[in-house]
């Protein structure tokens, strides 16, 4: 259930859709659905780091997200790992901001 | 999965007029109607002379804050009754307020823990008055999110309009909205809502980029399924070669081209950031991808913070296969897009063009 908005089942991101004709999604069996979460969590920690955040995977059903001194919050679904990610760092992460385009590019 | 038109367009834009029309067309004679009841006076009831049992009035005015509650509970309800068999029907037609800006909507439809299994998006038809519009767009902007928004922009009173004044309008709309097709509200029935439903499948990828002659091809794409569209199309073709700047309207159309395959991990988190920070100002987001490790195509089709379920094409069409994403956007700059476009997928070029 998502705890933010107290629907059952919402972690259906169009980047993790679930598997239906038509629609592409690599969400196919329970062993791509790990790889692709570990790939997802990989990525996303190459942003996070421009301000000191980290993502993880908790217990495989939700996500935490934490700061370097301690702060952390949890989430159920991938969809709200920016605005939750930001309230852990105020200033946020603004892609079109020049200092995160060229940290993203060394990385 | 049933789908959902949404019937869109500025106040007296003439909505409830092409509604009317529409649903004496045969092919719409099984068509569930939710009409939105703006106001104490239910004037778009009064004047649709077709409510029956599948219309359901959505009875608390302006539709986009109440869009969760009144849409979700107008097409549950459409559902039970059709659960129980009691009433039957293939699509259902959303005609909204004047006001309403059509992402609510289709969000609901793609959020929906229930709904999202029975009801799908079965297009944006956007009405524009050719009278009128050309003002409306200078200084609303909710005419111009549902403008972008649309699938479909049919123009209507262009009998009451001079042909310059319709075609200065056109000119207008292909600016803010250059996947839509545009028809008049006196086209066929069968015109005005053909393919439709397929619009959100079809990445609608008509805008050229400089540097690659594919003009050709492009014009051959669109003529498929454009042949209504007539002469006027042929200029918007080559219109693309050039970027897209409305001054008074602040819309910028542009796209920007891939050579190399897309990882679609960091495609996922950077247009996922990019809508979460600047979705208010990106009315559409529409492309195919070439993905990393994937032979057929994968279309995304976004409207502001909404991204649709990505499409697995069947095939490549035409032509070179790049990666391809048109924007629709507002006082953003492209150039900077792309660069962080470039960065966070780890690319060291891509075009960018309008």
């Amino acid at each position: 259930m998502c705890s933010l908005c107290g629907i059952l089942g919402c972690d259906d991101h169009w980047t993790s859709a679930v598997e239906r004709p038509g629609v592409y999604t690599r969400n196919t069996d329970r062993q791509s659905r790990r790889a692709d979460a570990a790939r997802r969590i990989r990525a996303a920690n190459r942003v996070l780091g421009y301000r000191r955040l980290s993502l993880a995977e908790w217990q495989g059903t939700s996500y935490v997200v934490s700061s370097p001194t301690g702060a952390s919050t949890m989430f159920e679904a991938l969809s709200h790992l920016w605005p939750e990610a930001e309230a852990l760092a105020p200033r946020g992460f603004d892609p079109l901001d020049e200092d995160l385009i060229d940290w993203m590019a060394q990385r | 999965m049933t789908p959902v038109v949404l019937l869109t367009g500025f106040l007296g834009s003439g909505k409830t007029t092409l509604l009317q029309r529409l649903l004496t067309d045969p092919g719409m004679a099984r068509a569930a109607v939710l009409i939105n009841e703006y106001g104490e006076v239910g004037l778009d009831h009064h004047l649709l002379d077709r409510i029956d049992d599948n219309v359901v009035l959505l009875k608390s005015g302006c539709i986009c804050c109440t869009v969760r509650g009144e849409v979700a509970d107008a097409l549950l309800n459409l559902q039970s009754l059709r659960a129980k068999g009691e009433i039957d029907f293939d699509r259902v037609v959303i005609e909204t307020t004047g006001l309403a800006d059509p992402y609510p909507v289709l969000q609901t439809l793609t959020a929906h823990p229930v709904l999202r299994s029975h009801f799908r998006g079965g297009g944006v038809l956007t009405t524009v008055d050719a009278v009128n519009a050309g003002a409306q767009l200078n200084h609303r902007a909710e005419a111009v999110r549902q403008i972008a928004a649309a699938d479909r922009i049919v123009l209507t009173k262009t009998d009451l309009a001079e042909e310059a004044v319709v075609t200065a309008l056109r000119t207008k709309l292909n600016r803010v909205n250059p996947a839509a097709r545009v028809v008049r509200s006196d086209a066929e029935v069968g015109e005005i809502l053909g393919g439709l439903d397929d619009a959100g499948a079809d990445p609608g990828l008509t805008v050229e980029v400089p540097g690659e002659d594919r003009s050709g091809q492009a014009h051959d794409h669109r003529n498929d399924h454009d042949d209504d569209h007539g002469g006027h199309d042929h200029d918007h073709v080559h219109h693309h070669h050039h970027h897209h700047h409305d001054d008074s309207l602040g819309v910028v159309t542009f796209s920007l081209t891939v050579d190399q395959p897309v990882d679609w991990t960091d495609f996922g988190i950077w247009l996922t950031l990019l809508l979460h920070r600047y979705g208010d100002r990106i009315f559409r987001v529409k492309g195919i991808l070439s993905i990393a490790g994937e032979d057929r195509p994968v279309a995304i089709h976004g409207v502001q913070h909404l991204v649709h379920a990505p499409v697995h094409m069947t095939h490549w069409p035409e032509g070179p296969r790049v990666s391809r994403l048109v924007f629709i956007l507002e006082g953003l700059d492209p150039a900077r897009i792309r660069r962080s476009f470039n960065a966070f997928m780890r690319l060291d070029v891509a075009d960018v063009a309008a």
